[in-house]
């Protein structure tokens, strides 16, 4: 890869075009026209994101990441529609730059915020897969219920995910994850883990 | 109408502590952050007595658009009335006392009661009320109609309201806080911008911990060194961001400004080369940074710098006593919720160029912007929230009974005070600190005349 476009060192790709590709394959998704049945897709999915939850909990960022696309997004919207992040201020919209900056904060010994690091566990459940209205791509609604302990206890997170995965060299990759709280629009305290 | 308010009957705070004694001239007592009866208190003395900020007009822009909000821990529907008059109307039944609207956000010109069914105009006036033979009254007297905030103003899109009759006129109170807030929003098209959703966060800890960080610029490269550390990781120069609080930050040539009435004023400003450009040559890695700097340089060629400058984050801190704080491109408003839990909302801002001042360019400048706005709630603001909720833990010991605020004090030559009673002192000073708590002691100390108005 050229090195100018690294999208490890550098956001061309998050372009009008892009937003746009972004919101189009995160509205009006979740179609039964468009629902995949066949239970061994299912289950290939649902091991990918058994696989992320488990990376995440164990703070293996290096692997998790790899399950991404090089151009990628985590998208943790403020509203309940998601909205238009061009136009409005996301929880979070970062780009793989932005998602290797929030590991390299976390490990810089100076995140007060995970000092010491929150402790999880994530359930992921109700595992259903789309087909995408154009391209090869597959659309993936789970939820999930994160516990995150704390020295002052633990609590819930609650809310479910859309991934938009792309298919690249004999491997489907994440390429947009969209983490939906259920009490995304209120004021939270201390999101400072990756969901 | 108006109703004066029996101070009788609700929380004061006067009687309460020697008030000399918590508030001394280089500390304060750690019940001023941990005592719930002072927090009740403050709820009548502070945020019913001043100018408190409620929203923006943005958040309401047409007739019958409404957001609900909070005065201290009245619920309020800030309203813009069926006939354009913005309004902030207790949300409660006048009835049983039920909140009439459980929503953020909406349209409505009238709100009905869930419970009862008592419904009311959005001017406050009570429309109708089910079965009215049922009662002996008569529904035109003006103490069934809503009650309201009686004093309303805006300043640039900036709403404020006190229950206080003898609170001066905003402008007043605003004072000398008006010249930086004129200076952020006359950098934008058309002098103004409009509030686009929120990085929304809490706190366990008291509200006087956010206005005391407001302006604090001794925290920075301890607290932030995680952001300051992630912002320069990939840059060349080590000077993304607040890299020039690094070394001595009361060299610098940045200042903080102490006003009357709790306001205050960092301004980081001077640190910056005056050049177009400078913000934004020091902005840290966003999401379309690259892609969208690109494109507003092919379209605004020599002007593109401007315009990038509008993604950046403006170096002010502009705080108005006792919970707006305009922080770069964000409206942070401290809301308290406990004596023990606070939340702070950083509202996002985005540019309005109806006369096309940026050549077309708004929309991309707009994309950075919301991105450059993600960058501090989400590396920054956590990491002071969780300092925030360490010293509200720290604060539990009574024995260990004093909060000091004395940086700068006595030290000959280094804080100016000018005419206009504005006092100047180096960025890491905490002069505004010990200004805005003196103006507490005050308001602590008062009998505030307070009034709901209901409509005749």
């Amino acid at each position: 890869m050229q090195s100018a476009l690294d999208p490890s060192r550098s956001s061309y790709y998050v372009s009008n075009a892009f937003y746009q590709q972004v919101m189009e394959s995160f509205s009006d998704w979740q179609r039964d026209d468009l629902a995949v049945a066949d239970p061994a897709v299912r289950d290939h999915f649902r091991r990918l994101l058994e696989r992320e939850a488990r990376l995440l909990d164990q703070l293996r960022f290096d692997e998790w990441l790899a399950l991404y696309a090089p151009e990628c997004i985590y998208w943790v919207p403020a509203t309940v529609t998601g909205g238009d992040p061009r136009r409005e201020v996301a929880i979070s919209f970062d780009d793989r730059r932005r998602i290797e900056d929030r590991i390299y904060r976390l490990r810089t010994g100076y995140a007060w915020s995970q000092a010491p690091k929150s402790r999880t566990v994530r359930l992921i459940s109700n595992v259903e897969v789309f087909a995408s209205a154009e391209g090869p791509a597959r659309m993936v609604r789970s939820n999930f219920l994160i516990s995150e302990f704390r020295p002052d206890g633990t609590r819930a997170l609650a809310g479910w995910c859309g991934h938009r995965f792309v298919p690249r060299d004999e491997r489907w990759e994440i390429q947009v994850r969209q983490v939906n709280l259920i009490d995304c629009d209120q004021n939270l305290r201390n999101p400072s883990i990756v969901l | 109408m108006l109703e004066k308010i029996s101070t009788g009957r609700i929380e004061h705070a006067a009687g309460l502590y020697d008030w000399d004694e918590l508030v001394q001239r280089d500390r304060v007592h750690r019940l001023i952050y941990t005592d719930p009866a002072i927090f009740a208190a403050e709820m009548t003395q502070i945020f019913g007595a001043v100018w408190v900020y409620l929203g923006h007009e943005s958040q309401i822009p047409k007739n019958d658009d409404f957001i609900t909000v909070r005065l201290g821990l009245r619920p309020i529907i800030l309203t813009r009335d069926l006939h354009g008059k913005i309004r902030a109307l207790y949300n409660r039944c006048s009835h049983r006392g039920t909140t009439l609207c459980r929503k953020d956000r909406g349209s409505a010109r009238f709100f009905q009661c869930p419970y009862h069914g008592w419904s009311y105009f959005n001017s406050g006036k009570l429309r109708a009320v089910p079965w009215p033979d049922g009662y002996a009254c008569d529904f035109k007297d003006a103490k069934f109609n809503m009650a309201q905030v009686p004093r309303v103003e805006s300043y640039r899109g900036f709403i404020f309201a006190t229950l206080n009759a003898d609170a001066p006129p905003l402008m007043d109170y605003l004072g000398p806080i008006v010249r930086p807030i004129d200076e952020w929003l006359d950098r934008h098209p058309g002098g103004r911008v409009v509030v686009c959703e929120a990085n929304r966060l809490k706190y366990k800890g008291n509200w006087k911990l956010a206005y005391d960080n407001s302006a604090d610029g001794y925290h920075v490269v301890f607290s932030h060194r995680s952001l300051l550390e992630t912002e320069n990781r990939l840059a060349k120069e080590g000077d993304k961001g607040m890299s020039f609080y690094q070394g001595r930050p009361d060299d610098a040539p940045m200042y903080v400004q102490a006003m009357a009435h709790g306001h205050s004023f960092k301004d980081k400003r001077p640190n910056i080369d005056e050049r177009a450009g400078a913000l934004w040559a020091i902005e840290g890695a966003h999401p379309g940074m690259e892609y969208y700097e690109q494109a507003v340089r092919q379209r605004l060629g020599d002007r593109a710098d401007a315009a990038l400058d509008l993604a950046s984050s403006e170096p002010v801190n502009i705080n108005v006593f006792p919970s707006l704080s305009i922080l770069g491109n964000h409206i942070q408003v401290i809301e308290p919720v406990a004596v023990d839990e606070t939340n702070v909302t950083w509202y996002g801002t985005a540019i309005v160029d109806e006369q096309d001042a940026l050549g077309g360019a708004a929309d991309d400048v707009n994309a950075l912007r919301m991105r450059t706005q993600e960058s501090f709630p989400n590396f920054g603001e956590v990491d002071d929230l969780a300092n925030f909720e360490e010293i509200q833990r720290g604060l539990q010991a009574p024995e260990d009974e004093w909060v000091y605020m004395h940086r700068g004090l006595d030290i000959p030559g280094r804080i100016r005070t000018d005419a206009d009673g504005i006092i100047t002192a180096p960025a890491t000073d905490e002069v505004f600190m010990r200004e805005y708590i003196k103006e507490w002691k005050l308001l602590m100390q008062a009998t505030p005349n307070l009034m709901v108005q209901r409509e005749p």
